[in-house]
């Protein structure tokens, strides 16, 4: 196992930032860490990355225990903390170069895999710049870039995508996708978007406490998961007819012909409303596809104060 | 360590600190010791250095924490700290690594003064006159003091929460650890220990070793308390592992 979480417990003073969490991830999975703010995600990250002591609990990565081999730990793992702190009046090029000296990465080699990460993160049109010049996006990749510059087997990205307007989003997703390939990841993110753009599996925690540990497509079917359709037709419509069609859960009238169908599990509504209206004779003036999606998951899953004992 | 000696040495040439700490000890050095009538070599008539080595000390006790002040200090506040810690870099390689770096920066302030002892020299009657022995003595007390002055610095920046703290806690503990020591053995309360408390204290050890005699005590005493507070600041920083 890459990264194995045994009974976690984090205390700071009464409080309980972690409340015994468990779970594991293979090597090369992507997994998605969701959660709330103030749910224990950094928290959890840190202990992992040795920055922080457990109070109880195990964390094993790559089987190294991080409180008895911290350093080995570090060389195997790279790390993107939560605000991305940056020495800002380095330069890209001298940053790059210290962080790799740290890993032990000397001469050609070190002047080597900084030149390539700089292409990877696509620093190449900023690299002559000190790292307070930056924009956010760019600060983001060269946090990424010092991330990797080692090659780790392991990553922990700590909300890697917080702050980034959307075309830096979409550039920042890429590249961790890219960079994920043989590898380790688990970051953190309360955007879902994310988790289902990047990770396969997703492990949703709330107030110390892991309430989902999943795959995705597992994590969708669940209740609160059904797809609806909202439909629109131009003329007076019954909502028992509607119910009378295969496929369909539940009906909600939302307006004088428009309706929102709510499908059971699996069900794609969107045909069956269609040929429904073809032989009413009706004209569909509308028909919208809406996914319950990660989102009310989420909210579901983390709204509740006490999880099921 | 050699990582982190040579990103925190940069940062000082980068910025502005070298240049006016260099600066500042050159010009008002300078200004005693040829210009200002009170203390001028010139004036005085004798071929030594005294003037250079009884005021920097006092010069020190306000430029060391200057430098060392954001040695932690900033760290902590932008977050950095976090990232040092997470790489694989034991405590004592950080430490170690700021502590040189400012020890450093303070020798690269003193040697430009060696041109003051060529001018003396030369100026000597006979040239050559003067107790170079004890200069080199001197010297070397000197360097033990700013060796000693950069740890209490970083002792101070690892503790303090922001640069202002760090560099006020640096400099008296400083200015306590050099002359404080003297001030209260003149106390009557000692009966006759007056001289045992006088030998805690830098300036005793820093006199001694003026005279151009290199007393193994007075290395072993520098070394001891540069020692301990570095092994001070180590505890501070492994305290987040308890």
């Amino acid at each position: 196992m890459s990264l194995h979480i045994k009974h976690l417990t984090k205390l700071y003073g009464q409080q309980a930032a972690l409340n015994d969490i468990s779970f594991s991830l293979e090597a090369g999975e992507i997994v998605g860490f969701l959660g709330p703010n103030g749910a224990g995600k950094s928290s959890t990250m840190k202990i992992a990355t040795c920055y922080i002591p457990p109070t109880t609990g195990q964390v094993l990565v790559n089987g190294l225990d991080v409180t008895e081999r911290p350093l080995d730990v570090k060389r195997v793992t790279g790390y993107l903390p939560e605000h991305n702190p940056l020495y800002l009046d380095l330069y890209v090029h001298e940053y790059l170069r210290f962080i790799g000296g740290l890993y032990g990465l000397r001469g050609r080699q070190l002047s080597q895999r900084v030149g390539e990460m700089i292409e990877r993160c696509g620093l190449a049109p900023e690299q002559n710049k000190r790292l307070e010049s930056l924009s956010k996006g760019y600060r983001q990749r060269v946090g990424l870039a010092q991330a990797l510059i080692h090659d780790p087997e392991v990553l922990i990205l700590d909300e890697p995508t917080s702050g980034l307007d959307p075309n830096q989003l979409v550039e920042i997703r890429k590249l961790i996708r890219e960079i994920s390939v043989n590898k380790t990841v688990i970051f953190s993110t309360h955007i879902m978007q994310e988790v289902q753009a990047l990770c396969s599996r997703v492990v949703v925690i709330n107030k110390g406490e892991i309430v989902a540990d999943d795959s995705l497509e597992n994590l969708l079917q669940r209740q609160g998961a059904a797809t609806s359709v909202v439909v629109e037709f131009e003329g007076d419509v019954n909502a028992d007819q509607l119910n009378t069609l295969p496929g369909v859960e539940a009906v909600h009238t939302l307006d004088r012909g428009k309706f929102k169908v709510i499908a059971k599990a699996g069900h794609d509504l969107r045909g069956e409303l269609f040929r429904f209206a073809a032989d009413q004779k009706l004209s569909l003036i509308g028909l919208r596809q809406e996914e319950h999606s990660l989102e009310n998951i989420f909210r579901e899953l983390t709204e509740v104060t006490s999880p099921a004992q | 360590m050699l990582q982190v000696f040579s990103k925190e040495f940069s940062s000082f040439l980068n910025s502005l600190i070298a240049y006016v700490v260099i600066g500042v000890f050159l010009t008002a050095m300078g200004l005693l010791m040829w210009v200002f009538p009170d203390t001028s070599v010139l004036e005085y008539g004798y071929a030594d250095m005294d003037t250079l080595f009884t005021l920097s000390p006092y010069v020190f006790i306000f430029l060391v924490p200057a430098i060392t002040m954001r040695s932690f200090a900033e760290e902590k506040r932008g977050g950095t700290l976090e990232l040092l810690f997470t790489k694989p870099l034991s405590d004592w390689d950080i430490i170690l690594g700021k502590f040189f770096a400012s020890f450093i920066l303070v020798l690269f302030a003193v040697l430009p003064t060696l041109i003051y002892y060529y001018s003396i020299y030369t100026l000597g009657n006979p040239a050559g006159n003067l107790d170079t022995p004890g200069i080199i003595g001197s010297y070397i007390g000197l360097a033990m003091l700013a060796a000693a002055f950069s740890a209490v610095g970083i002792l101070a920046s690892s503790v303090a929460p922001n640069q202002i703290v760090a560099f006020v806690a640096a400099a008296f503990l400083s200015f306590f650890l050099f002359s404080g020591f003297d001030a209260v053995s003149s106390l009557s309360l000692w009966s006759g220990n007056a001289l045992s408390i006088k030998q805690l204290g830098m300036l005793f050890h820093y006199e001694s070793m003026s005279r151009g005699l290199i007393d193994s005590r007075d290395l072993l005493y520098f070394g001891s308390v540069i020692f301990l507070i570095l092994a001070t600041t180590k505890l501070i920083l492994s305290s987040r592992q308890w």
